[in-house]
């Protein structure tokens, strides 16, 4: 019988990830659609930055960075009270972190999706933004915001080199699935190893079998 | 009333040009905005609108400034209460043809409304579809409904007929006329078929190297002389055959085709637009000036 906490958290901190990056996200890809600075693909490019290093190098420097010795560590620890080095709320951060192309590219190319006039003619009707947001926007890029959804979610319940930085391995803390792997591993424990590796290969099966359902419904329930 | 002394630099194909539009329209009127393609008309129209923000002048409409450069104050688009179908219909693809018109309808409105316009353009059966099922002669009648709904003080309208056949043409002329004299407000019409102009609007504006160059009716505007006979028709020579004494044009208007002889001083050459005069007995041909 294999210990299910790992699991468990790992879905926890999919979807505490996936929830506050959607918020923040949203806005940002926003931003990032209607730029039309010329420093606009070096905000692009950052933002692409997890999609290319190595998790290890995002975790090394956000453990630097959250240690209680360090500024920015020491100075959350003082006044907030906040510990993020091997914490949930540290693995949640940095979560978003190696997320956050996933969750801005699809949802930058929705909003570039939306004809500008549909815009325009839904501003003469006499409708604020809010209005042609939610009855506009969304409900046309709805296939771009599932893929963001799911991408995101996805993406972190496979995350091992950024989690295992910054979050160790604390059972009921930071031992998510990906670690608990490693950990069973290294126990040479293989048949826990195996089982936890199936029960992700089928998650994650699944999870992307709904996204190209969710996306072939919506691209139809647009158009019918 | 409306009255517009507007500048606006444009890109144009010879790079950005400085346009100046001053007009007034009266109030009710159908008023129809000719020029050529990259004239300005569209731009003219977002303006009035509130979608483009002119550089300098004023845009006044009943004595409510909508813009004006000097004072700083600008109108924002929601609160002008203007009905605009786009050329390309910005229909909401995610609605029924029920949802875009419940999305449109006025706060001062109500349902009864709807369901008024929808009989009168004939969208009848067609509530529970989403857009991309129309045709485009549907879809036309769905834009201007939901244009309709608004109760807009003003209807621009974006040559939105121009991708349709002939017949849903004439027929869509009809509904716009009715829905100009129902809503007894004031229509901007941008137009290149003379015809359709000749046929709806009670004014033209016509705009010419990024100025409005005349304000007239629409006979004044396309004819050399004011014509007064009971019948107007336009349409194009396709032929020109010389019988004995005199020359005969066969002249494509809407869907038939007529002859009629031609005054042989005034040359005429096949493909010209023409206006045909009839006079019981004697029908005249007059060419159509295109060189607004």
């Amino acid at each position: 019988m294999i210990d299910w906490q790992p699991l468990l958290l790992t879905l926890q901190l999919a979807l505490v990830t996936t929830v506050i990056l959607f918020i923040l996200a949203l806005p940002l890809a926003h931003l990032l659609a209607n730029l039309k600075s010329k420093i606009k693909p070096v905000f692009e490019a950052l933002i692409s930055m997890p999609l290319v290093l190595p998790p290890t190098v995002i975790g090394f420097y956000l453990l630097v960075a959250f240690s209680p010795t360090s500024g920015i560590g020491e100075w959350l620890n003082t006044n907030l009270n906040i510990q993020l080095a091997f914490t949930f709320e540290g693995l949640v951060l940095a979560s978003m972190i190696y997320s956050l192309p996933f969750m801005v590219q699809p949802l930058q190319n929705g909003y570039n999706k939306v004809p500008r006039s549909l815009i325009e003619a839904a501003q003469t009707m006499g409708k604020n933004r809010w209005q042609i947001f939610t009855k506009v926007q969304i409900p046309i890029m709805k296939p771009a915001v599932t893929t963001a959804l799911v991408l995101s979610f996805a993406h972190t319940i496979g995350e091992f080199g950024v989690a295992l930085m910054i979050g160790g391995n604390i059972p009921g803390e930071t031992r998510v699935a990906s670690i608990a792997i490693y950990d069973q591993v290294e126990a040479m424990n293989y048949h826990a190893a195996n089982t936890y590796s199936i029960i992700l290969i089928a998650l994650s099966f699944v999870i992307l079998a709904l996204l190209y359902a969710l996306n072939r419904n919506s691209a139809t329930s647009i158009s019918q | 009333m409306i009255a517009c002394h507007i500048k606006k630099r444009l890109a144009t194909t010879d790079g950005y040009k400085e346009f100046q539009f001053d007009f007034e329209v009266p109030p009710g009127s159908f008023t129809a905005i000719y020029g050529a393609s990259g004239a300005g008309k569209t731009s003219l129209l977002r303006m009035i609108s509130g979608l483009m923000r002119p550089d300098k002048g004023q845009i006044i409409y009943n004595k409510e400034i909508w813009f004006d450069q000097v004072k700083g104050l600008f109108k924002p688009i929601r609160k002008r209460e203007v009905g605009f179908v786009f050329q390309d219909y910005t229909l909401f693809p995610n609605m029924t043809v029920m949802e875009n018109l419940k999305f449109a309808l006025s706060k001062e409105a109500t349902v009864d409304l709807i369901d008024q316009v929808i009989t009168v353009m004939d969208l009848e059966g067609l509530i529970q579809y989403k857009p991309v099922y129309l045709s485009g002669g549907q879809q036309q009648r769905l834009a201007l409904a939901r244009a309709i709904v608004q109760k807009p003080k003003m209807l621009l309208l974006d040559e939105p007929l121009s991708a349709l056949d002939i017949s849903t043409q004439l027929k869509l002329e009809e509904y716009i006329l009715k829905v100009h004299q129902e809503l007894q407000c004031t229509t901007l019409f941008v137009g290149h078929d003379i015809g359709q102009i000749i046929r709806m609007a009670d004014n033209v504006l016509v705009i010419k190297d990024q100025r409005v160059t005349s304000a007239a009716s629409p006979y004044e505007t396309f004819t050399t002389n004011t014509l007064n006979s009971t019948t107007h028709l336009n349409g194009s020579i396709v032929n020109i055959r010389s019988e004995k004494h005199t020359k005969i044009a066969s002249i494509a208007i809407g869907r038939d085709m007529v002859q009629v002889t031609l005054n042989e001083k005034d040359n005429f050459s096949v493909g010209d637009e023409v206006l045909l005069k009839s006079n019981t007995f004697n029908p005249q041909v007059t060419r159509i000036l295109k060189d607004h």
